[in-house]
C-alpha cells in the first residue's frame, strides 16, 4: 500500500479549529447538541466542544454507537461489539449536529439518524466530518467538512487522534500499481 | 470494553458449558447497551427486522415465553408463538414432523422448552434456525443462569472471590445447574444447600455442600439464591411438609433479620412461593433483586438473539442468475 499524509499534526488542529468556527458562526449562541458517533466520531465532538467552549458557544454532547441499525449484519463474520449510546438531552426539537471521522458510502450517517429519530424529533440534523472521500451510496452531504479526499474504491482513509491512536493524522493508503 | 476481540458467530445456545468464558462476558457487555434502550421512548432497534422467531413451549410457562417475546420484538424481529396444547402435537406429530414443518415456514430462531432434557439439542440437531434452550427437563436453562450472572455483575462489578448460595430443590432445578457453571465460570465461590433428599449426588466437585442454614450464615454469601420449590414436581415424599421445608431451608423471619443486617442480597427465579422459600417482607426489602432479574432477563435474551446466527438458508436466485 501507498501512503499519503492528507493531513498532519497541525493540519488536524486547524481543520478542527475552523469547523468549530463554522459551526459556531452559523448557530452563534443557539443550543445545539454535538453527537459523536463511535469511536472516532466521540473524540471528533469533544475536540469540537472544547473549541466551541472557548468561542462561548452554547452545546450539550452526546454519543452515539450505530452497531444494532447496521443493514449488513448478517453479512459479517464476527459481531460488532457494542458500546452504549448516551443522549443525555431531549432529543425533541433539539438542533443536533452529528459528528464523525470519516464519511464514505453514508450508511453509518443513515443508520446514526434512525438511532436519533427513535429518541425524539430533533428540529434538524447537520453533519460534521474531518474528512470526506467521496464514493457516496446514499443521497447525504456533510454541512461541515474538514477536507475532501479523491480516494478509489480499494483505498483507505485513516484518521489517527491523539485520544485513541497516539497521534493526530490523516492518512491516505492507495493500493500498490501492477 | 472495545479490546475484546470479536468471538466467532455461534448458532445455538444449548447449556452454559457450550460458552467460553470470552463468549458468556461478550453476552453480559452486550446485554448493558440494550438495557440502556429500555428507558428511550422508542424501545426499539431495528436489529433482527425481517427475521422471525418462534417460541415453541411443551411446556408451559409465562414469565420465560413473555421475556423472549418482548425481547425478540424489541429487536424488531416477528414472533409467533407455537402453542403445543392447541397444536397437532396433541394429535400425534412427532417432534422431527413439527422441525420439518418450522423449517418449511423459514423460521429463522426457535426458542424451546420441553420437559425431556436434551430435545432443544436434537432440534438444533435437524433445522437451519438457531435453537435457544429455554429450560428442558431438569438439565439447563442458559438464559436464566446468564441474566442471573448480568445481576449479580450489576451488584458487585468485579464478581471473582465473591460467593453465592444456591438454596432449595437442587434435584429438579435446570436453574441451579446452569447458574453453578455460569457463576463458577466467573470466579463466584459456589455453595449450595437443600434438604438432602433434593441435593443430588451429581453436584459439580466446585460446589460446596452446606448442611444447615448455620452453615449458610457461616459460608456468609454476598448474594442468597433461593430456588422456587416446584411443587408440581413433588410427587414423591422428599420432605415431610411445606412448613417444615420453610423452617428448615427457608428465609424465616428469624433468618431474614440477620441477612438484612448483613445486607446479603437475594435473587429468586420466579414465581416465589410466599411463606415456603421466604417470609413475604423479603419481597419488599430493598436488596431483593427479583424483579431486577425479570427485567435483565429482557436483555440478556435480547443479547443472545443477537450473538447467535442462523445457518445460511438457501437463498432465492439473484436476477442476472435466472437471466442467464
Amino acid at each position: 500500500m501507498n501512503e499519503n499524509v492528507v493531513l498532519n499534526a497541525e493540519d488536524v488542529v486547524a481543520v478542527i479549529q475552523r469547523l468549530a468556527g463554522e459551526i459556531f458562526h452559523k448557530t452563534g449562541t443557539e443550543p445545539i447538541a454535538l453527537v459523536g458517533i463511535q469511536t472516532r466520531g466521540v473524540t471528533l465532538a469533544d475536540r469540537l466542544a472544547a473549541e466551541l467552549a472557548s468561542l462561548g458557544a452554547n452545546f450539550v454532547q452526546g454519543t452515539l454507537d450505530i452497531s444494532l441499525y447496521r443493514d449488513d449484519l448478517s453479512n459479517l463474520a464476527a459481531l460488532p461489539h457494542i458500546e452504549s449510546s448516551e443522549i443525555p438531552f431531549d432529543v425533541e426539537g433539539a438542533h443536533i449536529v452529528l459528528c464523525d471521522d470519516v464519511l464514505f458510502t453514508g450508511r453509518t450517517i443513515r443508520a446514526a439518524m434512525n438511532v436519533l429519530l427513535d429518541y425524539g424529533r430533533p428540529a434538524c440534523i447537520e453533519l460534521a466530518v474531518l474528512a470526506d472521500r467521496g464514493r457516496r451510496e446514499l443521497p447525504i452531504s456533510a454541512d461541515y467538512t474538514g477536507v475532501k479526499v479523491e480516494t478509489g474504491a480499494e483505498d483507505y482513509l485513516r484518521v489517527h487522534f491523539q485520544e485513541t491512536d497516539q497521534e493526530d493524522r490523516v492518512i491516505h493508503y492507495t493500493p500498490e500499481a501492477t | 470494553m472495545s479490546t475484546h476481540n470479536p468471538v466467532q458467530t455461534r448458532k445455538d445456545l444449548l447449556t452454559i458449558g457450550d460458552l467460553s468464558r470470552d463468549e458468556v462476558i461478550q453476552i453480559l457487555d452486550t446485554a448493558q447497551p440494550f438495557k440502556e434502550l429500555f428507558t428511550r421512548s422508542v424501545k426499539k432497534v431495528p436489529t433482527l427486522r425481517g427475521k422471525t422467531v418462534l417460541n415453541l413451549f411443551y411446556e408451559p410457562s409465562t414469565r420465560t415465553r413473555t421475556s423472549f417475546e418482548i425481547a425478540a420484538k424489541r429487536l424488531s424481529a416477528d414472533v409467533t408463538n407455537f402453542a403445543v396444547s392447541t397444536s397437532s402435537v396433541v394429535k400425534g406429530e412427532s417432534i422431527l414432523d413439527t422441525i420439518d414443518t418450522l423449517q418449511a415456514m423459514q423460521v429463522d430462531y426457535i426458542i424451546v422448552r420441553h420437559s425431556c432434557s436434551g430435545v432443544p439439542e436434537y432440534i438444533a440437531r435437524h433445522t437451519h434456525a438457531s435453537v435457544l434452550n429455554a429450560g428442558d427437563g431438569h438439565h439447563a436453562h442458559p438464559t436464566q443462569a446468564l441474566l442471573d450472572a448480568f445481576t449479580f455483575r450489576e451488584v458487585y462489578p468485579d464478581m471473582a472471590g465473591k460467593r453465592i448460595v444456591v438454596a432449595g430443590d437442587i434435584l429438579h432445578s435446570r436453574v441451579a445447574r446452569s447458574v453453578f457453571e455460569v457463576m463458577h465460570m466467573l470466579g463466584v465461590e459456589v455453595a449450595t444447600f437443600g434438604p438432602a433428599t433434593l441435593v443430588p449426588k451429581t453436584i459439580p466437585s466446585y460446589v460446596r455442600l452446606l448442611k444447615t442454614f448455620d452453615e449458610v450464615l457461616e459460608f456468609n454469601p454476598h448474594v442468597l439464591y433461593l430456588l422456587r420449590l416446584q411443587l408440581e414436581r413433588q410427587k414423591a415424599n422428599f420432605f415431610p411438609s411445606m412448613r417444615e421445608y420453610h423452617n428448615r431451608y427457608g428465609v424465616t423471619m428469624e433468618r431474614f433479620k440477620i441477612l438484612r443486617e448483613r445486607g446479603t442480597w437475594i435473587m429468586h427465579p420466579g414465581p416465589v412461593n410466599r411463606g415456603v422459600e421466604l417470609v413475604d417482607d423479603v419481597m419488599t426489602y430493598p436488596r431483593t433483586l427479583i424483579n431486577q432479574q425479570v427485567e435483565n432477563g429482557i436483555a440478556i435474551r435480547m443479547a443472545v438473539l443477537y450473538h447467535l446466527t442462523p445457518e445460511e438458508q438457501k437463498r432465492l436466485p439473484l436476477p442476472e442468475e435466472i437471466r442467464s
